[in-house]
């Protein structure tokens, strides 16, 4: 009992410096700002536009999911959770949380998976599939325009610290970090590309250059590919790690989904 | 079946001009993209949007895969009965999905 | 690249609304440019457009060829007897210049639409109307694209 109360003690103090440490640097730049920021004026308008932004196609498709009963169980997602508009208001601004069943930290796709397969009796939704980000982009939806909030202390500081590392490592052929681009030279250019802060306020997004949705999983392994570092695995460890500190990284901006970006 | 939006005023004075928009959920694979292996995905892309009204084709659109994934499209038609407002997207496969909304013409 | 298309444009553009576009024909000397009047020849026939009647509403620069908004709104009353039959856009660069054909009738009302459209590279959009009455019309613009539609999407990721 005594070395579970000093070694909590030992993980609070830990993450408090840790935190202490990390925050100098964040305030360094003004503060997060939304990858909307950077986007033209013209798809600033079309992610405000409800009917035209694509995302929204996705938002009422997970709307019917949300409805529809599944697996052995006959119940759908209404049938525990009500109405998605009050049960579902703050669940994107606190995933990934550490999860007591699961024992780590798990994202919203995975505990969406957790419901569907140990509740539902239902098979679990694979990553990118048209079914899951259609849920996820819905019940993220419900949280628009609250601000992004995840725990980062006591059981998911390991998680935590895990994620910054990876944002701090240098990777692939090209050795670069999500630091170098996103913490040291946002607003700068990238063959004609203007480099944002990197903030996943807005997923599941709606991507131009991949005319569908996708998650961050999906943008992560976008962007070690592009310096050419071997992706990890959709629903891995270490992207949600990576997410969890992303989250806490910009907490306080708004949940934008479904946003649109470049 | 495809997802589809359509926005249709509930109102109208008659002889009034008013904005129609639809949109449907479709990825118009334009045979560029090229999938994990390598391969070229084949074109794939809705071909037809028609949409009528008082019991005549008022807008039709011939789309090609030079047209956004998810396409939408805004136009105009001159309300002149109270009815239904439809639409029509037909798929290169010939799959038919449609949409429908009401106006009121007063 | 630019000031020299740029300057012949500005040229076309001076020429005024009414006039015979046969500066069409060297604008479209090179590639994909090319194919683009051929086409154009294959759906309206071997004949001059008009230049104005069309307003084109593009962005000057494009951050995303995947999805460039276009409005297109055609001056005409929509009458039974004086309307828009048809109007083609064409972007003189991508891999295929047609990109879409729209079917009026006088039950629109109006000669407006709007849609996304996806461009490979900095080009010229060029509509063309034809009308009740048979005469073609014409008009095109410029836009600069950031990043280009068919190219980005070699990626697997």
């Amino acid at each position: 009992m005594r070395t579970l109360i000093l070694a909590t003690v030992a993980a609070a103090a830990f993450t408090a410096i840790a935190a202490g440490r990390v925050s100098q640097k964040d305030s360094a730049q003004s503060g997060p700002r939304s990858g909307y920021s950077y986007l033209a004026p013209e798809t600033q308008r079309l992610q405000e536009d409800d009917f035209a932004n694509p995302g929204m196609l996705w938002v009422e498709q997970g709307e019917v999911l949300w409805n529809q009963p599944a697996g052995l169980s006959g119940k759908s997602c209404a049938t525990c959770h009500g109405d998605a508009a009050q049960s579902m208001r703050t669940a994107a601004t606190r995933y990934p949380a550490y999860s007591l069943a699961a024992r780590h930290v798990i994202n919203l796709e995975q505990q969406i998976n957790r419901c569907r397969t140990t509740r539902q009796v239902a098979s679990a939704l694979p990553y990118e599939s048209q079914n899951q980000l259609a849920l996820t982009t819905f019940i993220s939806y419900q949280a628009r325009g609250l601000p992004m909030n995840v725990a980062i202390a006591g059981p998911a500081a390991e998680s935590f610290r895990r994620g910054r590392t990876f944002f701090y490592l240098r990777r692939g052929q090209l050795d670069l970090s999500c630091s170098n681009c996103h913490e040291e030279h946002p607003g700068g250019h990238l063959h004609g590309e203007t480099i944002s802060q990197g903030q996943v306020n807005g997923f599941p997004i709606y991507r131009q250059l991949w005319q569908a949705m996708g998650s961050t999983h999906r943008m992560f392994a976008w962007c070690n590919e592009a310096v050419r570092a071997k992706p990890y695995p959709a629903g891995s460890q270490e992207y949600v790690d990576l997410e969890l500190y992303e989250r806490w990284r910009g907490r306080g901006l708004p949940v934008e989904t479904p946003a649109i970006r470049r | 079946m495809p997802n589809t939006r359509v926005r249709v005023p509930n109102t109208a004075k008659a002889g009034e001009v008013v904005e129609i928009r639809a949109m449907i959920m479709h990825p118009m694979e334009n045979g560029f993209r090229v999938d994990s292996q390598g391969t070229a995905i084949p074109v794939h892309i809705i071909t037809d949007f028609v949409c009528s009204y008082d019991g005549a084709e008022a807008f039709r659109v011939r789309l090609e895969p030079g047209l956004s994934a998810n396409p939408t499209f805004s136009f105009f038609i001159r309300a002149t009965q109270s009815g239904p407002v439809d639409f029509l997207w037909q798929d290169q496969d010939g799959t038919i999905t449609k949409a429908s909304a009401s106006i009121e013409v007063t | 690249m630019s000031s020299r298309q740029l300057t012949r444009r500005v040229a076309v553009a001076r020429l005024g609304a009414g006039c015979v576009l046969v500066a069409l024909a060297p604008l479209c000397a090179r590639g994909g440019e090319t194919e683009t009047m051929s086409v154009i020849r294959d759906t309206f026939g071997d004949v001059t457009p008009k230049t104005g009647r069309i307003t084109l509403e593009l962005p000057p620069l494009a951050e995303s060829g995947n999805s460039v908004p276009l409005k297109v709104s055609i001056d005409s009353p929509m009458t039974e007897a004086d309307h828009v039959h048809r109007v083609c856009i064409f972007a003189n660069r991508n891999p295929r210049p047609l990109i879409a054909t729209v079917i009026f009738t006088p039950q629109a009302g109006k000669a407006t639409f709007s849609t996304t459209m996806r461009l490979s590279d900095t080009q010229d959009v060029i509509a063309i109307a034809e009308f009740s009455d048979g005469t073609i019309w014409t008009e095109q613009a410029r836009v600069m694209v950031a990043v280009g539609a068919c190219d980005t999407l070699q990626r697997r990721f």
